[in-house]
């Protein structure tokens, strides 16, 4: 670990402890260490669960195989949170992605799915194929970050990883449902967007006036119904 | 209620921000320069956290449609209430009908227009801030403009009390807040979790270049320009939560800094993040201005938020103190 200062309190070398790290003093990250897996974001799951009752912690922000601790003040002894934190971690028993199952019917390619026979184009596969083989399967909700109920969806198959591109696409409309490297989403904003759009789905994935704003949670499973197909 | 005659763009209604929404992908929003807005609120006796409006693009006209009272904060600028000069810091009283005309600041780059009772537009998600990106909050979630007319509260206090005072600002009051005479903002900073990916000659770079805020700056981050940091092997971090003051460092090598209406989440490498009591100085800096960097401990960043609060809880017991006589 690193508390970032050359003279930073000394916590142990238990194996494959997480990296702490400050950011400012009202914020710390902490990174599960190793590869991406669900066995990793699990962790973050329960991890970010137990590590919200905590009081000063306004908000554990879920990443990917990672949280950023959020706090009401600066925590008074750095070494000693931190300490607490690394065993936190390992006593913490992973979370199963257990959350609700969200079935998100998607109109596939025509207009607002413009990038599917790129995508197709890429893969070797037709545009049928990649439909197919992206709505066969189920995926992970592993954060919900950088947009308001933008979930970050794990399980995308391989054969269908399509690169995010250099330019944007300068107004892709909400709901558009996309492919960016290894991971799929539904677009919540009409914004300028860098996810290649292979289809479009009419479902509300954010509503600020609600108590729980966000359609997708951290350990929910999404999958895409076809709906229609416009080739 | 009042109504706005003239607000060029990005003038928005702001309180102290959102917060406990990140984990659904929203950002914070809130007051560029968080001290001004409090301080304005605290000359009216209203909470800290009553919303005010953010003006960042001028002139801005609004008229008043009922007796009201009202302060200006933030940047140092002229105004004038029905063509009388009003001071910045300085709370007052208005009548039905009268013209508040704001003009753009000799120096700094936010101005914070408060009102007894606050801003009374609807909470979303616990706060009246305006998220842009997402289209709520404030008023109906976008940028003021001519012919809105924006719900005023009820003053916590009588009308007849005394008003028509004014404080000086904390770049005045706060001993070292005040620019240097070079003109350049020094802002402290705390190492943050990436810093020891660069060289050393980057580190050193990092703190010795006087770094120019560029035009592309705006409430969602400030582009530096002036020199380039690079790695010299390139990191691919996961997606991960930031927050208002953190420095990236994206491929370019340019850092930005992250204000009030940044992503909830980010993925290039930090190098700093800009401690809780320098924040408001950097949501005063304009685009253009020069700021540099100085590293601070934990413990010193922690300490220079007390005469922060000490500023804020004098001006408070002031006010209260001077509208009770």
């Amino acid at each position: 670990m690193s508390i970032n200062q050359p003279n930073a309190p000394f916590v142990g070398t238990i194996e494959k402890s997480p990296k702490i790290s400050l950011i400012g003093t009202l914020a710390m990250l902490v990174e599960a260490p190793g590869d991406f897996d669900l066995v990793q974001q699990g962790r973050i799951w329960a991890f970010a669960d137990a590590v919200s009752t905590w009081p000063d912690v306004q908000e554990a922000v879920i990443g990917v195989t990672n949280v950023m601790l959020v706090f009401e003040q600066p925590p008074a002894d750095i070494g000693m949170l931190s300490a607490s934190i690394v065993e936190l971690w390992h006593r913490v028993p992973s979370r199963k992605a257990d959350g609700k199952l969200i079935e998100i019917p998607v109109v596939y390619g025509g207009e607002l799915g413009f990038d599917l026979p790129a995508v197709a184009d890429r893969a070797g596969l037709s545009a049928r194929d990649v439909i197919r083989i992206h709505s066969e399967g189920e995926y992970t909700v592993c954060a919900v970050a950088s947009s308001p109920g933008f979930g970050y969806l794990h399980g995308l198959d391989p054969r269908i990883y399509m690169p995010r591109k250099s330019v944007p696409s300068l107004n892709m409309r909400a709901g558009s449902v996309t492919i960016g490297g290894m991971q799929t989403g539904v677009a919540v904003l009409t914004s300028p967007n860098g996810w290649n759009a292979i289809g479009w789905a009419s479902v509300a994935m954010f509503d600020p006036t609600s108590e729980q704003p966000s359609l997708m949670l951290p350990g929910d499973r999404v999958r895409f119904r076809i709906d229609r197909v416009e080739l | 209620m009042i109504e706005i005659l003239a607000s060029p763009a990005f003038n928005t209604i702001q309180d102290l921000g959102r917060h406990g929404a990140r984990r659904f992908g929203v950002s914070t929003s809130g007051a560029m320069d968080p001290v001004a807005l409090a301080a304005g609120n605290a000359l009216l006796g209203n909470d800290d956290n009553a919303a005010g409006i953010e003006i960042q693009t001028f002139p801005f006209r609004l008229r008043f449609q009922t007796d009201a009272v009202f302060a200006l904060t933030g940047a140092d600028h002229d105004s004038t209430l029905a063509a009388a000069t009003v001071r910045p810091w300085w709370c007052m009283q208005a009548k039905a009908g009268e013209v508040l005309a704001i003009t753009a600041p000799r120096r700094g780059a936010r101005i914070y227009a408060t009102f007894g009772g606050g801003i009374d537009v609807p909470r979303v998600l616990g706060s009246r801030s305006t998220h842009l990106r997402g289209g709520f909050g404030g008023l109906e979630g976008r940028t003021l403009q001519a012919g809105d007319v924006v719900p005023v509260g009820c003053s916590p206090h009588r009308s007849d009390g005394r008003f028509g005072f004014g404080v000086a600002p904390p770049d005045v009051a706060i001993a070292g807040a005040a620019p240097a005479d070079d003109r350049v903002l020094r802002i402290r900073v705390l190492r943050a979790g990436e810093y020891d990916l660069f060289s050393e000659a980057m580190q050193a770079a990092f703190w010795s270049t006087t770094w120019k805020i560029s035009a592309q700056s705006d409430r969602g981050g400030y582009r530096l320009t002036g020199g380039k940091l690079t790695l010299d092997a390139p990191v691919e971090m996961r997606s991960h939560g930031v927050v208002t003051g953190v420095v990236q460092v994206p491929p370019s090598g340019e850092p930005i800094i992250q204000m009030s209406d940044a992503n909830t989440a980010g993925g290039y490498p930090k190098m700093a993040a800009v401690i809780q009591a320098d924040l408001w100085r950097l949501g005063q800096a304009a685009p253009g201005s020069f700021i540099a960097f100085n590293e601070v401990s934990y413990q010193d960043a922690v300490a220079a938020m007390a005469p922060v609060n000490d500023y804020l809880a004098k001006l408070r017991a002031t006010a209260d103190l001077y509208r009770a006589l």
